[in-house]
């Protein structure tokens, strides 16, 4: 990205609560580009197999991403942060065919980083009491967790936010989520489209539900969103 | 007997009574369709893994959880506990919206040792309508490819108009929540094609012609009309 940006003025929104894992500044941006995963493909193993990650990150993320890209390429959108991409292609509850790709595009990167290797156990500290202040125990939280993976019908994602000052769950159908909610910060999230979960489980949607709370959920990056989102 | 002050459904079922009448509704038990094929038959279109977990587990859970969820609702129903029976709406809606889906969709399948093109009737139909196959079939394709998340892809006939249309379902809605009866329905949640197919939903959809079953179509336009 560095020629292209060369000369390139950067800004520094202070005003723009920045709740997406990118770099505070906002520049004008060719196109965008596919995150790398924050590990090796095969790092989630055995709970998320490599072949999962090679299909689910190489060809779904990606093909999200250049389809975004083709549709904003030479439009003003192109102009604009992801988040703000997302909002504006919300359109209030209209979405434009934008939005399908550019929401996506947010929540694999955010289920990216959702998880990490020796995952799972316990959040510590404000994050454990937040949780236990607003679901009445850790357990219970999960089993609200999980009942919102397990019963958002067809494609979806399952969701921790802060709203209010007050931490809930909530699930989002296909590529919908928290963003365009304003009273909504997302801290945590699940992807549960099948292919999320088919190469390793198939059907048992579950399975993997429990799996992902169990052994993957990177509690310490929860933790970072929470403080952020103070 | 004092009919004052009784909710309504007291005072049908008090009425019912002082006429001798007695009502009851039995509860339907769905129950899963055999397959007219086995489970490798539709190969190579269709790999046996994905067939076996289509139907056994993933339509057998839609049946499972609509025999449930019409229990609890005829539940409701009885005790007059409408905040219940319209809790149970959308669980009713999907899960006996897979079953209805599902049903069709096995018998849309033919082996491809037994595929035979559209004729007669129903060719006609589809030329009328659609110029020809090959058209019909370069529109139904990128159209249910375009479905975001899950859903269905249908040729529908519109008793109102007498055409043959195309259109998409989210989740499991059937496709009479559009106000046309199914004829050819194709599955494209991921479930009906990702362990063969991946991601290349297009590949799915592209293979997919070889296997319709188009007699029985052709049976479910007459039945339609």
């Amino acid at each position: 990205m560095g020629t292209a940006l060369a000369g390139q003025k950067l800004q520094f929104r202070s005003s723009v609560p920045c709740r997406c894992t990118r770099a505070r500044t906002v520049f004008t941006r060719a196109e965008l580009t596919l995150k790398p995963l924050p590990y090796s493909e095969d790092a989630l193993e055995p709970h998320i197999s490599r072949d999962t990650l090679n299909v689910h990150w190489g060809k779904h993320h990606r093909t999200y991403v250049t389809n975004l890209n083709n549709q904003i390429k030479d439009k003003p959108m192109a102009n604009k942060t992801l988040n703000e991409l997302i909002v504006e292609a919300w359109n209030s509850g209209s979405p434009t065919p934008e939005f399908n790709n550019a929401g996506q595009v947010f929540n694999h990167d955010f289920y990216w980083e959702s998880m990490c290797p020796n995952g799972g156990g316990e959040p510590t500290g404000e994050l454990k009491a937040a949780i236990e202040r607003d679901f009445g125990s850790f357990d219970e939280f999960k089993t609200q967790f999980k009942a919102a993976g397990a019963t958002q019908f067809g494609s979806g994602w399952a969701w921790l936010v802060a709203e209010g000052g007050k931490l809930k769950v909530t699930k989002t159908p296909n590529a919908e989520n928290p963003l365009t909610n304003p009273a909504q910060t997302p801290l945590l999230t699940m992807d549960v489209w099948e292919h999320a979960y088919y190469l390793d489980v198939q059907n048992r949607r579950p399975d993997y539900i429990s799996t992902f709370v169990d052994k993957l959920i990177n509690w310490d990056k929860v933790a970072e969103r929470f403080a952020e989102a103070k | 007997m004092a009919l004052r002050g009784a909710s309504t459904g007291q005072l049908a079922r008090s009425l019912r009574a002082a006429w001798g009448q007695q009502q009851s509704r039995a509860l339907v038990t769905q129950s899963l369709p055999d397959l007219p094929y086995d489970y490798s038959e539709l190969e190579p279109v269709i790999c046996a893994e994905i067939m076996e977990l289509h139907h056994k587990k993933h339509h057998q859970t839609y049946v499972t959880a609509l025999n449930a969820t019409a229990e609890k609702f005829a539940e409701a129903d009885y005790k007059g506990d409408i905040a219940t029976m319209i809790a149970l709406q959308s669980a009713l809606k999907f899960n006996r919206g897979g079953h209805v889906n599902h049903s069709i969709f096995w018998t849309n399948l033919v082996p491809p040792k037994d595929f035979e093109p559209p004729s007669g009737e129903l060719l006609k139909a589809i030329e009328s309508n659609f110029g020809s196959l090959d058209n019909m079939i370069s529109i139904f394709s990128p159209k249910t490819a375009a479905v975001q998340g899950s859903g269905w892809g249908w040729l529908g006939y519109s008793k109102d108009s007498g055409k043959l249309v195309l259109e998409t379902t989210a989740n499991q809605d059937p496709l009479s929540t559009k106000g046309l009866v199914p004829l050819l329905g194709v599955d494209v949640w991921e479930h009906a094609y990702y362990l063969q197919y991946k991601n290349v939903r297009p590949e799915y959809l592209k293979n997919i012609w070889k296997i319709v079953n188009w007699k029985n179509v052709a049976e479910r336009l007459e039945a339609a009309k």
